[in-house]
């Protein structure tokens, strides 16, 4: 089954296309067999042959991976910030829409509409965020002759609206977290209410969201003082004061189920992923299937699932979201997204199916490939989200360019989902998520010894990320044992975030100095390999020259490098590394630091690829990589070897101007003149006195404003002090060298 | 390629290599040679080199770091391309010279490339002596000067010195090789074409302020660098004028009001920056290097055959033993491949062709005494090798001229004549090195220092002298006792051995490669398992784009 399932994983990666297409007719032989032939044929002239791709990024990518494998020309849009980007790339036309703000590009409905009627393309993948929800948008484009390739406005319409959704929910019969969401607002009943459902409470308002409003109220003497409040917040913030209540649960996860729906009213579910490690109230790490469940659990939540999509007359994919208590094992409809998911790839990766494809072939009216009973189930897949992100920085985004990204590479089993290339910038203006990461196991642990592999190689230098984090909470130990829940991150964030115990500090401390010792010996080697080349000019004698190592009479060529490591991550904190290296006669290097006990270490470097070298260094073997590049007159130097990656920095000298000469002031002014005169700097006329008698002035402020050669030249004061003695006024011509006026300092 | 017009039929490698048999006996000569040569293990070069490169002694490198200064060499190495190599000239110039030592001469010289551009350097040492000028230090400097000349090489000047050692003026002011020439030259060489960069790191008192005025383009370091013809307290005493020496003399009154220094510095790091900048921006001047040059170098070349460690305990000691020059070539040239020419004839004198890194070199060795025929075949192959362009090693290790009424009725004072008439006027690059002996005539012949070769290095075993000290003392001892027989005065044998024995002792310490080295009169000594590596950046050094016509004067025929 597993060996089946993996041959199977393979069609979603791009390099197996050959095996893909035997796969895909055995499919469609199957299925054709399983409808009815004119229906086929009345739907052969209707199928998908160019799509649309309403979005960018690395689902723009993905989409148009799997329209390649299938025959059918894409066509990307783009922003201006988007130019050039790796989706644009990727696809057989591409469009601009607009201006890097989403709301004039991404969002800009007509613009999309307009892009698709031009190249012709017939239908619109509208990827996830951005249109991927908007009900008008999908019935826009069915009015305009568009296939919106996901589920029916109507569908979105529903489950857009929170109450109006668990309302069909619970008539479908779907389990609802217990609340009162009706229109009374009476604060006794509410009460009455609140005590029916069993303390702790959410207080929640109707409208609005971002945690705007909502309350944790622990017991009934609480009450009235948190519905007020929340009241009086939600009016504030939504000009609409009613408030629902709900059990709090207090230590929740978050499981969701995908479905899958067809036109012909097939509706199932293709099992469920956990999500429950999430910062900022977005996932980070996914995993499918759900961890430390038990199978009946796992199908009560699918047909569950599945109701609710029946509920709402649904196709296309779409993903029901539950709330699970981990204390009661009970769980909650929340909502239900009716669009792909950003971690729709585990689920594809257990179940061995491509749901883009999934997902044109449905809009193209044909019925699900397959039956409930034959989805298969096999292994574990991870999923972790990279972000550009300042982690110590509660996860804020980060901006910049990706001068080095060196992605792990893709397998059968791992797979990298991108938007962006090295060099690319992740702008501001959209989610700063750089690629998924998504690995197979046979079961959690080997997919989880996976998982922590390729986060250690996974290479992404020039913006801060948050794949530390990531390999920080992949090594956690309630992690590494399946107990995950909503505050995973909040309830362990003494393990997670820095952890200055004197032990830690001094095993970073020696590690960092090993980096650093590489990062000497490997650019040391680098720099004389690209030198060689550079003045080689086919003359062996010259590049005797930059021969390794380089001659030196009677002794060793020897270099210092200076290198700034930051001891926290905040870049509070940082230590200036000296470096000696010695060039060896053996062509190893030794490397000594400075104002340090650390003994010298000898390491040999051999260049293996770009930026790759293999190290040996005190009878340790290891390959390390290196990326380099400058940002504001800073060289970076990344390293990642080992379980390490260390980021050091050097200053580069920039050429300064000799304007800074200017700074100095010519002291011949001083010796022929008392200190502190001010001289005519040439002859001209005084335009404006910009100063009175004994006014205060700083150092370099305008004094006055002299016109010579139709020019006017601002003098300055030549330090701060008190204007004494000012011999000039407007309108007045001096000579070259005439005093003007006195700065003192009394 | 049409150059070599007679293409060796087929390359011969040298015979004691790939055979068992010739391994063997090449195993033979190095463990015969290890006890008396120079053993790899003993260290007598590093030891005193360790002393030179310590400069000046802690204290005053001490003082110079606290002046945000870096050592000599410390600023040659951020001026080269990083990682580059840097062919240090006379290391212990200077050495046991005066009675106050005196490392390095005072003065460090080289040459290294800066991006991509091979340069001349010289750096003062100001923590020695305060990098005043004494005989030896002017001597080094006209020394790199010759050489850049020479080799049209930019010359980047690291001026840190308080000028000419006062006390000792006289050797050092008046005569024509003396502090002055370093100005003339640079105003010749500028003239030439060849650029002149000063970096002002220092102190540049009195004469030594032509160094960055003559220059091409200057750099001064703020703070540190000044540039005067009389310091603050000449001036004070010559006009009662009280000034700082910033003031005086400083970056900001050179860059701004005098234009005496073109680029101002923050800092040395910062000139030192300057520098690798001016240079990046010399263009084509003073090129030395065009691709039609002798282009005929190999992209790729073998190493030799043996290990190159091997040719320290190649050479004896002891200077009556010879030793066969064939083993020391088979260790310098690519792939120990040498093509003998006149293999036969004049045997005590071998020469041939062969590559270093790919460059075509004529090589001339001595394998013995030079008879008439070894001279007239040292000619001949020096005037193929002019006409070829092709450049010119020679391996000394002459014990000189034959002598005798044999020799002298061959005409064997003609022959040498021709070999020094053709190694005069033969305008190829030449470098020698002294392996062994370099006595009499033979170090003429075999291109000695008199000569002009680009570059001259000693092994640690060269010896060099008019004659050997045993037969010095032979011809001195006889002299003196026809003197005292003329005087009636009897000599007795202990009295003439006590006679002799102080001659060859004299000969002996004024032939020592340090005494030599000492006083300039070669470009210093290098481990023998160096030379392949440092003839091949002399090579590179001296190579010329467009080749200079030999033209010869009268042969004694």
């Amino acid at each position: 089954m597993s060996l089946m399932a993996s041959i199977i994983r393979r069609k979603i990666l791009p390099e197996n296309l050959g095996q893909n297409h035997l796969i895909i007719r055995t499919r469609a032989l199957c299925y054709s067999s399983s409808s009815s032939p004119d229906k086929t044929e009345g739907n052969r002239s209707r199928s998908i042959e160019k799509i649309l791709i309403a979005n960018r990024g690395e689902i723009a990518c993905r989409i148009i991976r799997t329209s390649k494998r299938l025959g059918i020309r894409t066509v990307a849009v783009y922003s201006d910030a988007d130019e050039g980007g790796l989706h644009v790339k990727s696809a057989d036309e591409a469009v601009r829409i607009g201006p890097p703000p989403a709301r004039s590009s991404y969002l800009n409905a007509s613009a999309i509409i307009q892009a698709a009627h031009r190249t012709g393309a017939q239908a619109i993948h509208p990827g996830y965020g951005f249109m991927s929800e908007s009900a008008e948008f999908a019935q826009l484009c069915e009015a305009e002759g568009l296939t919106f390739i996901g589920p029916p406005a109507s569908a979105i319409r529903d489950m857009g609206d929170k109450s109006a959704s668990k309302r069909i929910m619970e008539a479908a019969g779907v389990p609802l977290v217990p609340g009162y969401h009706g229109n009374e607002q009476d604060i006794d009943f509410l009460k009455l209410e609140a005590e029916k459902i069993g303390y702790p409470i959410l207080i929640k308002p109707t409208h609005g969201g971002g945690g705007k409003g909502m309350r944790i109220v622990h017991g009934p003497h609480e009450f009235v003082e948190s519905i007020l409040g929340a009241q009086r917040e939600a009016s504030a913030s939504f000009g609409i004061s009613t408030i629902l209540l709900e059990k709090y649960i207090t230590r929740p996860r978050h499981i969701e189920v995908q479905v899958f729906g067809d036109k012909h009213g097939n509706v199932l579910h293709l099992y469920e992923r956990d999500c429950s490690v999430q910062r900022r109230h977005q996932k980070i790490i996914e995993e499918a299937p759900a961890p430390n469940v038990l199978n009946e659990f796992r199908s009560h939540l699918g047909e569950a699932a599945v109701s609710a999509a029946k509920a709402v007359a649904y196709h296309n994919a779409g993903t029901v979201e539950f709330i699970v208590d981990t204390l009661s094992g009970q769980f909650y409809f929340m909502e239900m997204n009716t669009r792909l998911q950003v971690e729709h790839p585990v689920t594809e990766m257990i179940v061995g199916q491509d749901l883009v494809e999934w997902q044109i072939r449905v809009a193209n009216g044909e019925p699900l490939p397959l039956a409930q009973s034959e989805v298969p189930l096999s292994g574990h897949a991870f999923e972790a989200r990279i972000y550009a992100e300042n982690v110590s920085k509660g996860f804020l985004p980060a901006a910049g360019v990706v001068h080095h990204y060196h992605p792990v590479p893709s397998s059968p089993t791992v797979r990298v989902e991108t938007g962006v290339e090295e060099g690319d910038t992740v702008s501001m203006h959209y989610d700063p998520m750089i690629a998924k990461l998504v690995v197979w196991g046979e079961n959690r642990d080997a997919a989880l010894v996976k998982l922590k592999d390729c986060l250690l190689k996974f290479q992404v230098a020039g913006l801060p990320t948050n794949i530390s984090f990531l390999q920080k909470l992949a090594n956690h130990w309630a992690f590494e044992s399946g107990q995950v829940e909503t505050h995973f991150i909040e309830h362990f964030k003494n393990d997670l975030f820095v952890d200055s115990t004197d032990a830690i500090a001094e095993e970073t401390s020696n590690a960092a100095k090993l980096g650093a010792s590489l990062v000497a010996a490997c650019v040391c080697r680098q720099e004389q390999l690209a030198l060689k080349d550079n003045f080689h000019g086919g003359d062996c004698l010259h590049s005797l020259w930059y021969a390794h190592p380089p001659f030196r009479v009677h002794h060793s060529a020897r270099r210092t490098m200076e290198l700034e490591w930051d001891v926290d991550s905040n870049g509070i904190d940082s230590k200036l590394l000296n470096l000696i290296v010695t060039y060896q006669s053996n062509g190893n290097y030794l490397i000594e630091i400075g104002d340090s006990d650390s003994p010298a270490l000898e390491v040999r470097v051999a260049h293996i690829g770009h930026r790759d070298f293999r190290i040996d260094a005190d009878g340790l073997s290891l390959d390390v990589s290196l990326a380099l590049y400058s940002k504001d007159h800073v060289r970076h130097i990344h390293i990642w070897h080992g379980n390490n990656h260390h980021h050091f920095r050097q200053t580069v000298r920039h050429k300064q101007s000799t304007d800074d000469a200017t700074d100095h002031k010519p002291s011949f002014e001083m010796a022929s003149h008392p200190k502190g005169s001010v001289v005519a700097p040439m002859a001209g006329l005084v335009v404006k006195v910009l100063i009175n008698e004994g006014q205060a002035v700083e150092d370099g402020q305008p004094v006055l404003v002299l016109e010579a050669m139709k020019m006017e030249h601002v003098v300055k004061a030549p330090c701060a002090g008190y204007v004494r003695d000012l011999r000039v006024a407007a309108g007045q011509q001096v000579l070259d060298t005439t005093v003007l006026l006195s700065i003192k300092n009394d | 390629m049409e150059k070599f017009s007679i293409d060796p039929p087929k390359k011969r490698i040298l015979p004691w290599s790939p055979s068992r048999r010739h391994r063997k006996k090449l195993r033979c000569i190095s463990s015969e040679f290890q006890e008396h040569g120079w053993n790899p293990h003993s260290t007598p070069i590093p030891n005193r080199q360790g002393i030179v490169l310590a400069g000046g002694g802690s204290e005053s490198v001490r003082r110079n770091r606290s002046r945000n200064k870096l050592l000599p060499r410390e600023r040659i190495d951020r001026l080269l391309d990083p990682g580059s190599s840097f062919l240090e000239l006379s290391q212990l110039a200077g050495h046991d010279l005066y009675d106050e030592s005196l490392p390095s001469g005072g003065i460090i010289t080289g040459i290294g490339p800066v991006h991509g551009r091979l340069c001349m350097f010289v750096a003062n040492d100001p923590t020695v002596k305060g990098g005043t000028y004494y005989p030896v230090t002017v001597k080094k400097h006209l020394r790199a000067q010759e050489i850049a000349s020479q080799c049209k090489l930019p010359c980047i000047y690291l001026v840190d010195s308080g000028g000419a050692n006062l006390p000792r003026q006289a050797d050092v002011f008046p005569d024509r090789d003396n502090f002055g020439r370093i100005f003339y030259n640079q105003a010749q060489m500028s003239a030439d074409g060849i650029p002149q960069i000063a970096l002002v790191l220092g102190s540049c008192t009195a004469g030594g302020a032509y160094i960055p005025a003559m220059a091409d383009e200057s750099v001064i370091v703020k703070g540190n660098g000044t540039i005067f013809l009389a310091g603050p307290p000449l001036v004070k005493a010559a006009t009662g004028e009280e000034i700082s020496a910033e003031d005086l003399g400083g970056a900001t009154l050179h860059c701004k009001i005098s234009g005496v220094s073109d680029h101002f510095a923050d800092d040395e790091l910062h000139g030192l920056a300057i520098g690798r900048h001016i240079v990046k921006n010399l263009h084509m001047a003073g090129k030395q290097r065009a691709m039609n040059s002798l282009s005929s170098s190999l992209r790729d070349y073998q190493d030799p055959l043996y290990d190159e460690r091997e040719l320290r305990s190649i050479a004896p000691t002891d200077h009556k033993q010879s030793f066969d020059i064939r083993p020391v070539i088979a260790r310098i040239v690519d792939g120990s491949e040498f093509d003998e020419f006149k293999k036969l004839y004049g045997s005590t004198l071998v020469t041939g062709f062969a590559r270093i890194f790919g460059q075509p070199v004529g090589i001339i060795g001595n394998n013995g005494i030079l008879f008439t025929e070894s001279a007239l075949k040292g000619a001949h192959f020096i005037e193929l090798c002019a006409q070829r362009n092709i450049p010119l090693i020679f391996l000394q290790n002459i014990t000189g001229f034959m002598v005798g009424s044999r020799s002298e009725a061959s005409g064997i004072a003609k022959a040498g004549a021709k070999m020094v008439m053709a190694v005069s006027c033969a305008k190829v690059p030449k470098v020698t090195i002294i392996v062994g002996g370099s006595f009499g005539a033979g170090n003429y012949g075999m291109c000695g220092r008199a000569y002009s070769p680009n570059f001259l290095f000693l092994w640690p075993t060269a010896r060099i002298s008019v004659m050997g000290g045993n037969q010095a003392a032979g011809v001195l001892a006889q002299i003196e006792r026809s003197t005292k027989k003329r005087q009636g005065v009897e000599w007795s044998q202990e009295e003439e051995d006590k006679f002799k024995s102080k001659v060859v002792e004299a000969y002996e310490r004024e032939a020592s490669p340090y005494f030599s080295t000492s006083r300039l009169w070669d470009d210093g000594i290098i481990d023998p398992a160096d030379t392949r590596k440092v003839v091949g950046l002399c090579l590179s050094a001296s190579v010329k784009p467009v080749p200079d016509d030999t033209k010869y004067g009268v042969f004694r025929m």
